[in-house]
């Protein structure tokens, strides 16, 4: 299996590289033949198949697909949660290898530690990434900003417990910007929250985004917030052997409004072309 | 304030104050009285139908040591008990003052005078054993805890350490520490040799024989909790680099303590009972020693002063399993565990 697919690598070469971009215009984050094999029962299941993807300094990169395509596992392999088979992500010319806080990570449920408090939550990090380069007090007043930020400072001190579902999001956002990350990867950040919530937290990111200018990969599942967050939106074809089907431009000037949008012409275009690639070209396979 | 109290009352398992609090607060009067009856009153019309079936039943067992006690003979012994406590301490304040006095008259007649001090060695009271068989099982315990709880991470971090020494635990989890008995004193009795012992040895045979048995409730409950720990929790730590000290300290170990909690109480409840059994067994001094010198006794008040200590053990035994659920209601992020 695996010989045979160096062989097709190697028939593949030529093709590929003619398609790539001068070495000049270095990508910030390039994904490059990415393939990850799981172990199954008597063999292996290839989740992911030479998947490959470039990502520009402060580019806003949703990745889309029906459930089970191995979206997330693209974004797990980028934090560095996950060992690619074969291939594997390039961040700033250095090899991703490990997980760290340059590529800070917004889990789908938010996972703040119950035992701690929202501040505590951030401030674990903090403590962990800044260590000898910020002072104490320093830190405190970059744990306040960043709470202050996803307007979560007036019930910094409360427990995760005690607070709603997107608030609990927000802290997890807050905890991943505090990272100072090169790249925010974000896994389904509104999936568990309920549309207004989720409308509410879509605005934050995007007031967020235009201070700070991040680079940002998400997973997402929803078309609208993808077509309204992203500059680029890559649609995965379905699993097994999931690769990149097409990469949509979304040229539509910030800030962007949702409600102004919603009868925008070209929004409506890039909407209904993610959605016609998701149901018509690749309807999920137990639908047909 | 109220509330406060409430919560405290709530946290240390006094549910039953509750609506105590709340009717001097003014709620209202049925719901509360109501309330007080299902959480109060109930427990107490049981306990009531318990005692007049005992004394009921007791009366009509005769035994070659009269008739078997029903709780006014018992509730009568436990009075006995506690004033031959309260004599032996009165005997034993009675000799400490005349030691003093003595040694100061042979040192005021000759300033060189050589003086002995004494210790009193009477014979230990009822309380005295309850105190000696706590001890015992405090440090049975901490014992057990200090060995059980970092294996019990280990196990839980690495599967491959935790499938090596998992048929061990298997086999030497069933073993009634009964039967560890003569080894643990036959060992004590080899490896403890001091002519100025911290511990009296047999304080240390049952308090190791108490570590044998409460070791395996908590190193399996910890090594299945760190191990089962939510995969995202374990994700933070990677993605901030956290050192494995403070990954095992931050996020492992808060996140396994209401499972690691529940082995420990159940290895404390293990460890209260074994400690009897033990000192029955070895004669070791405790309660256990106490029941068995009753029942070789044989007088006419043995069974009721047996009864006495039988009680005890059962309310020590509760009070000890509180500590832990009040403990663990402190310490635990999760505040529902189960009374």
């Amino acid at each position: 299996m695996s010989v045979l697919h160096a062989i097709k690598d190697l028939v593949n070469e030529p093709q590929q590289a003619a398609q790539t971009e001068p070495a000049t215009i270095r990508s910030f984050l390039d994904l490059s033949g990415v393939s990850i094999d799981f172990p199954v029962r008597g063999g292996s299941f290839r989740a992911l198949d030479r998947v490959n993807l470039k990502i520009a300094k402060g580019e806003y990169v949703s990745i889309i697909g029906h459930s089970g395509c191995g979206k997330s596992t693209v974004l797990n392999i980028v934090a560095g949660l996950l060992q690619a088979t074969e291939g594997g992500a390039i961040l700033e010319g250095r090899e991703v290898t490990q997980p760290g806080p340059e590529r800070a990570v917004v889990f789908q449920n938010h996972a703040l530690l119950p035992w701690l408090t929202c501040y505590q939550n951030v401030e674990l990090a903090v403590k962990a990434i800044f260590k000898g380069r910020k002072s104490r007090k320093e830190m405190r007043e970059w744990i306040e900003h960043n709470l202050k930020l996803v307007h979560m400072d007036h019930a910094m001190h409360k427990y995760p417990a005690e607070i709603s579902g997107g608030m609990k999001q927000r802290v997890g956002i807050a905890r991943a910007l505090a990272m100072e990350p090169t790249v925010l990867l974000m896994d389904e950040p509104f999936g568990a929250l309920d549309a207004l919530t989720r409308a509410h937290l879509q605005d934050s990111v995007m007031a967020i985004q235009a201070e700070l200018n991040n680079t940002v990969l998400m997973v997402t599942h929803d078309v609208d917030e993808a077509v309204l967050l992203s500059d680029k939106i890559v649609m995965m074809t379905n699993g097994p052997a999931a690769k990149v089907g097409e990469v949509l431009n979304i040229e539509l000037e910030r800030p962007r409004d949702r409600l102004a949008l919603a009868s925008d012409a070209r929004y409506n275009q890039y909407r209904s072309e993610v959605l016609r690639f998701l149901y018509e070209r690749q309807r999920r396979p137990q639908d047909v | 304030m109220t509330n406060r109290l409430i919560h405290y009352l709530e946290m240390t398992g006094f549910t039953w104050m509750v609506p105590v609090v709340r009717l001097v607060r003014g709620e209202n009067l049925r719901e509360q009285l109501g309330e007080l009856f299902n959480r109060v009153g109930l427990p107490l019309l049981a306990i009531a139908i318990f005692l007049l079936l005992w004394s009921a039943l007791a009366a009509q067992v005769k035994t070659s040591l009269g008739d078997l006690p029903g709780p006014v003979q018992v509730w009568e012994q436990a009075g006995n008990l506690y004033a031959e406590h309260q004599a032996e301490r009165g005997r034993e304040r009675a000799f400490l003052e005349r030691q003093v006095e003595r040694n100061a008259r042979l040192l005021e007649a000759d300033p060189n005078a050589e003086v002995r001090w004494r210790s009193y060695t009477g014979k230990p009271t009822f309380v005295d054993q309850i105190v000696t068989s706590l001890k015992t099982v405090f440090a049975g315990f901490v014992l057990a805890s200090l060995v059980a709880i970092p294996i019990g991470v280990a196990c839980g971090l690495s599967p491959r350490l935790y499938g090596a020494i998992s048929p061990l635990v298997q086999v030497l989890k069933p073993v009634s520490p009964l039967a560890w008995l003569p080894i643990v004193t036959m060992v004590v009795s080899a490896v403890y040799v001091s002519d100025d012992p911290w511990f009296q040895r047999s304080f240390v045979t049952s308090a190791i024989t108490v570590m044998l048995c409460s070791l395996w409730p908590t190193l399996i409950n910890t090594a299945v909790a760190v191990a089962s720990i939510d995969r995202d929790w374990i994700n933070v730590g990677r993605v901030i680099r956290l050192p494995l000290a403070t990954r095992i300290f931050k996020i492992a170990i808060p996140a396994a303590l209401p499972m690691m909690f529940t082995g420990l109480r159940i290895s404390l409840g293990i460890g209260w009972m074994v400690l009897i059994a033990a000192e029955m067994l070895a004669q070791n001094p405790g309660l256990g020693k106490f029941i068995w010198d009753e029942f070789q006794n044989g007088s006419s008040n043995s069974l009721g002063r047996i009864m006495v200590a039988v009680l005890a053990i059962g309310i020590i035994g509760f009070l000890l399993d509180w500590l832990m659920v009040t403990l663990q209601k402190c310490l635990s992020h999760d505040k529902t565990a189960a009374q």
